[in-house]
């Protein structure tokens, strides 16, 4: 009986595997081949390693109509980071000032902030491009990112973390004649080391995946991100050179996934602690 | 859930609060506003007089059998992607929980699709899919039957769906999975003694104390379905053809930016926010009560 059961979870389990790593395997060999190949339709699954110029090629110089894979690369990455590291640190503080002070309007200011928990950019894309206009903040860098920075998930984690902070803790820091800031410092960011590193890689994640909102904010090519650079280089009708394609999709996909592949234990915890 | 001790003064934590409260305000209540007001304005074609015209904006967005069409589409589309992502997520979850030799290893190759980019999920199934060179739409064609994404809707919808729920399912088992392991041993063993075993005590035991994972997820997929899919279908499709595609976040996008019309374009990004502040509602009433019980 629980023989059968494990020898059926092996199974599910490697269909499931080859379900999420085959697409990947034959976007690598596709990079491999040539443009001509694919287009008579000879995919194959080996892929021809003596072949691996067009990963070169893009980086080095791109494809039709986008900068080369480098420089989007190095958008893509500035875009995630100050995503993931303004989002972290604007919450912190903002989480930090709702769970241990009593001001004026506390409520109402995490509840405006609350509000916008599920807000995503998606459902206010061209107000926000008005918006942007009157800030003169179109075609810029922090066009791209600020406005991302702008949203509630990552406060509402702090505060549920803080919130479970013992009162001893902060009374013993309060003993020592710790002031607010230190204690945010010495105490407060190091008993969350956890989740500040789960929230970064999600935050990370989620900055180097956005799509809709670069695309409409940033039209200039040294503005265009890798996610951007890949559905550019799909020709609407014309001549596809899908070995480009797929090199830049495989480059693409490596940062993010080394991102949560090396944090994964991290990662996993801090996002089923903090979402419940 | 009040804390007792707290710090004195109220300068420094408004302070503290306030870029997080200013960027709140320039990027999600302003365009809310600008939204709002456009929604009820019209602006002639050269973009000079711009006249209130009261609810017009979305009247004549509700009579249109197009935008009907495309709320219609929309939560099919969503409850596709939910059933998809949740059912194969909870799957996997389920064979992934036992004590497996190469469980490490097995857990790894289930997490790590949630870093790719739905952009780049689109790419990965064209390759899949197109009737010309994708590896499994050839082999379609080439065996008689008629594929073609580019012309037949419903295929269109398919292969988005696929593409869709395909990248979100990694989400989905690190959740399950968690609610999985999180269930006392205790409860699992009692269940078996009273001989409680296989499929009749999932239902009836694990699935119950899953629950609450479970309705989380639902919501996360969904809104994830609605919202963050536009890469992935603007991609493969554009919303075509023919429009069986369009989501209504693919619309939003092509009657404002592509087709520049602003008022109906704002009055459909305030039908959504009205819609996904209802769904964070629901979300915190049911979670508010989960913590508080």
């Amino acid at each position: 009986m629980r023989r059968t059961g494990n020898w059926l979870a092996h199974t599910v389990l490697i269909l499931g595997a080859l379900l999420f790593v085959l697409p990947i395997w034959l976007a690598f060999c596709a990079a491999t081949l040539d443009p001509a190949a694919i287009d008579r339709g000879e995919l194959s699954l080996i892929p021809r390693l003596g072949h691996l110029g067009s990963f070169w090629g893009v980086l080095a110089h791109g494809g039709p109509g986008v900068p080369p894979v480098w420089r989007m690369l190095v958008v893509s990455f500035g875009m995630a980071l100050a995503i993931a590291v303004g989002k972290i640190v604007i919450s912190i503080l903002s989480a930090f000032a709702v769970v241990f002070f009593r001001f004026p309007l506390r409520r109402a200011a995490f509840w405006a902030i609350f509000v916008t928990l599920m807000l995503p950019v998606e459902v206010r894309i061209i107000p926000t491009y008005a918006v942007m206009g009157d800030l003169h903040m179109i075609d810029t860098f922090p066009g791209l990112a600020v406005p991302l920075i702008a949203s509630a998930t990552a406060t509402l984690l702090f505060r549920q973390t803080f919130a479970a902070i013992p009162d001893e803790l902060v009374e013993a820091a309060r003993m020592d004649g710790a002031g607010p800031l230190r204690f945010l410092k010495d105490i407060l960011i190091p008993v969350s080391a956890a989740n500040l590193a789960a929230l970064f890689v999600i935050l990370f994640v989620y900055g180097w995946n956005q799509y809709l909102w670069p695309l409409v904010v940033a039209t200039s090519p040294s503005l265009d991100t890798i996610v951007i650079g890949i559905v550019k280089m799909i020709g609407i009708d014309t001549s596809t050179e899908w070995n480009k394609v797929m090199a830049t999709a495989v480059i693409a996909l490596i940062p993010p996934v080394v991102v949560v592949v090396s944090m994964q234990r991290w990662f996993v915890r801090g996002l089923t602690e903090g979402e419940k | 859930m009040e804390r007792r001790t707290i710090f004195a003064g109220w300068k420094l934590p408004m302070l503290l609060v306030a870029p997080q409260l200013v960027l709140t305000f320039v990027f999600f209540y302003w365009p809310a506003l600008v939204a709002a007001y456009e929604s009820l304005t019209r602006t002639d074609a050269f973009g000079i007089h711009v006249t209130f015209v009261g609810l017009a904006n979305f009247r004549s967005l509700f009579a249109d059998p197009l935008y009907r069409a495309a709320i219609l589409r929309t939560v099919g589309f969503c409850a596709a992607v939910t059933a998809l992502a949740l059912g194969l997520g909870m799957v996997l979850a389920v064979a992934a929980d036992r004590e497996l030799r190469g469980r490490d290893l097995y857990r790894v190759l289930m997490i790590w699709p949630y870093a790719v980019a739905p952009a780049v999920s689109a790419v990965l199934w064209i390759l899949l899919l197109n009737p010309q060179i994708g590896f499994v739409g050839r082999f379609l064609v080439t065996h008689g039957i008629r594929w073609d994404y580019a012309l037949n809707g419903n295929q269109a919808m398919l292969m988005v769906v696929l593409a869709s729920a395909w990248k979100q399912v990694s989400y989905n088992f690190i959740f399950v999975l968690a609610g999985l392991q999180s269930i006392p041993k205790a409860v699992i063993e009692a269940a078996r003694m009273d001989g409680a075993r296989g499929w009749y005590r999932f239902r009836t035991v694990v699935l119950p104390l899953l629950s609450p994972t479970l309705f989380f997820l639902i919501v996360v997929d969904l809104v994830y379905a609605a919202f963050d899919t536009f890469g992935t279908i603007w991609a493969m499709t554009e919303g075509g053809p023919a429009q069986a595609t369009q989501t209504l976040v693919v619309k939003v996008y092509n009657d404002g930016v592509v087709n520049l019309d602003l008022g109906s374009s704002s009055a459909q990004s305030v039908v959504l926010m009205v819609g996904v502040v209802a769904l964070t509602a629901l979300q915190f009433r049911f979670l508010g009560r989960r913590s508080g019980a």
